[in-house]
C-alpha cells in the first residue's frame, strides 16, 4: 500500500461509514442542526472541522505524555479554543471576506463534541501520525453527513443548491413550481435536520444489520 | 501515566504554564494583527456605504462590493459630504464614517447626546443620504447602511450580521432580501413609520412600495423582527434632519 498501511487506511475509512461520528456515535448533532439549512454552510463547516480536528489531534497526541490526567479535558479545550481563535484572527487580517463567512462557526467548532471526543478517545493514546489520520477520518465522516443533510434541506426547503435556483423560481412560478410544487419551509427549521439524520441512520442500519445494537 | 504527571504540584505548574503560553500567544496574535484587522474593517465600512448607494459590482443575483483597492478612491469620489448630527447641530467631519454606532447607542443610554453620522453621496445627478443603523438579531448584532432620498424613500440598503443562522437569519445579507427595500417608503402620510419585515405579507413580489412592509424570510422571524426594530428606532432619529432639509 505504500504510504498507508492497512490499519491506517481503516482509521480513515471506518468513520466514513461503519463508525460514523454522527450516525453511529451520535456526536456533533448540535452543529449538524445549526448550520445545515444550506449546502454552502455545511461544506464550510466540514472543511473547518477537518482542519481543526486534524491539527488538534496531532497537537494533543504530541502532548499526550505530559498532560496531567486530572485536567486533561481543560487542556483539550484550551488547545482547540486557542487553535480556532488564532486561525480566526489570521483570517481576519489576511482574508477578511473568508473570515466573515466563518465567524459563525468559530463557537460551534470549539464546542463540537466530536473534537473533544477524538482528543479523549484517540489522540491521548496514539502517536501523531495515526492521530492525524483518525482526525481526518472522523472529520470527513462528520462532513459527509453534514453535506447530505445540507443538500436535502436546501433543495427541499429553499429549492436551491449553493444558492442556485435549481428547481425554478417560486415567486415567478417557473420550473417545477409551474405545476404546483411548493417549497417545504419546515425543512429549514432545525427539527428537520434531526429527522433527516434519523432517516440516514435508518437507511444505514437497515443496509448493515451488524450496526443494530441489541437491547 | 507515570506518577510524575499525577502529582498536584505538577498539575498546578502545568496549568500555570499552559495559561501563560496560550495567553501570550493569543495576546501576541491579537496585537500583531490588529493594524491589519482595523484596516480591513475601515475599508469594509467604505464598501458598505458605497454599496448602499448603488456603487457596487453586483451581478444578476449576488451582492458584490467594489474591490478593497478601489474603495478609498471611489469613496472620495461619490461621498461628497460626511455629517455628524447632534441634536440641532449639524457639523461636517470627514472621519464621520469611523463613528462607532454601537458606542453611540451606549452613550445615548448613559444619557449623553448621541452623534448620528450621515453620509451624502452624489451619483448620476441624484443625491443619496446614507445612514448607519444597528440592532439585535437572534444571536448577535445586526447592522445596516440605508441609503435614502430627501423624502426618506429607500434607495438601497446593505444588511450585515455578526452571527445569524446560516441559511436562515444570515440571509438578510442576500440580494433577494436587501433589494426588496429599494423604493420602499419609510414614511406613511407624512409621518415616520419605518419598514416592517412582515410575515404573511400579501405582497410577496413587493410591488406595493408604500405599504411600509417587505416580505420576511421563512425561519428567520427573530432576525426579521430585529431588522424592523432597528429601522424604526435608529432611522427615526434622522427624521428632524430631513424635515429641516425640506423647510430650507
Amino acid at each position: 500500500m505504500g504510504l498507508l498501511s492497512k490499519k491506517d487506511t481503516k482509521l480513515i475509512l471506518d468513520p466514513l461509514a461503519d463508525n460514523n461520528p454522527i450516525t453511529i456515535q451520535v456526536l456533533g448533532i448540535c452543529s449538524a442542526l445549526a448550520i445545515t439549512a444550506e449546502l454552502k454552510a455545511s461544506i464550510v463547516m466540514a472543511i473547518s472541522v477537518l482542519f481543526v480536528l486534524g491539527v488538534g489531534n496531532v497537537v494533543i497526541s504530541l502532548m499526550r505524555n505530559i498532560i496531567p490526567s486530572k485536567i486533561r479535558i481543560i487542556v483539550q479545550l484550551v488547545v482547540v479554543a486557542a487553535l480556532v481563535i488564532i486561525v480566526d484572527q489570521v483570517l481576519k487580517a489576511f482574508a477578511y471576506e473568508l473570515s466573515k463567512t466563518l465567524s459563525v462557526f468559530v463557537g460551534l467548532i470549539i464546542t463540537n463534541c466530536i473534537i473533544m471526543g477524538r482528543f479523549e478517545a484517540f489522540a491521548l493514546g496514539n502517536g501523531p501520525w495515526r492521530s492525524f489520520l483518525d482526525g481526518v477520518g472522523n472529520a470527513a465522516g462528520y462532513g459527509v453527513i453534514l453535506i447530505i443533510v445540507g443538500f436535502f434541506r436546501e433543495l427541499l426547503g429553499s429549492g436551491t443548491l449553493l444558492g442556485f435556483k435549481v428547481l425554478g423560481d417560486p415567486i415567478e412560478k417557473t420550473g417545477i413550481y409551474a405545476i404546483g410544487y411548493e417549497n417545504n419551509g419546515f425543512m429549514l427549521l432545525s427539527p428537520m435536520a434531526l429527522i433527516v439524520v434519523g432517516i440516514i441512520i435508518w437507511v444505514q442500519r437497515s443496509k448493515n444489520k451488524a450496526l443494530i445494537e441489541d437491547h | 501515566m507515570s506518577n510524575r504527571t499525577e502529582s498536584n504540584g505538577y498539575t498546578i505548574l502545568f496549568a500555570i504554564g499552559m495559561v501563560v503560553v496560550v495567553g501570550s500567544l493569543l495576546a501576541f496574535a491579537a496585537s500583531a494583527l490588529k493594524p491589519n484587522i482595523d484596516e480591513n474593517k475601515r475599508l469594509e465600512k467604505q464598501q458598505n456605504i458605497l454599496y448602499a448607494m448603488g456603487v457596487n459590482e453586483n451581478d444578476e443575483s449576488s451582492a458584490n462590493f467594489v474591490s478593497t483597492e478601489d474603495a478609498p478612491q471611489l469613496f472620495e469620489k461619490y461621498i461628497t459630504k460626511q455629517l455628524v448630527i447632534q441634536g440641532d447641530k449639524v457639523t461636517e467631519d470627514d472621519q464621520a464614517y469611523l463613528i462607532d454606532v454601537k458606542k453611540e447607542q451606549a452613550n445615548a443610554k448613559a444619557g449623553l447626546e448621541r452623534r448620528l453620522p450621515l453620509f451624502i453621496g452624489e451619483k448620476d445627478g441624484k443625491t443619496y443620504y446614507i445612514a448607519p443603523i444597528r440592532g439585535k438579531g437572534l444571536w448577535d448584532a445586526i447592522w445596516a447602511y440605508v441609503a435614502m432620498d430627501e423624502n426618506m424613500v429607500v434607495q438601497g440598503a446593505y444588511f450585515d450580521h455578526k452571527g445569524e443562522t446560516p441559511g436562515l437569519g444570515a440571509n438578510i445579507k442576500q440580494r433577494f432580501f436587501m433589494d426588496d427595500f429599494i423604493g420602499e417608503h419609510l414614511k406613511s402620510n407624512g409621518a415616520f413609520k419605518g419598514i416592517d419585515v412582515a410575515k404573511g405579507n400579501a405582497d410577496p413580489k413587493n410591488e406595493d412600495k408604500t405599504d411600509n412592509e417587505v416580505d420576511a424570510i421563512a425561519g428567520a422571524t427573530i432576525t426579521g423582527n430585529g431588522v424592523s426594530a432597528m429601522i424604526k428606532s435608529d432611522l427615526k432619529l434622522y427624521v428632524p434632519y430631513f424635515e429641516n432639509l425640506k423647510n430650507n
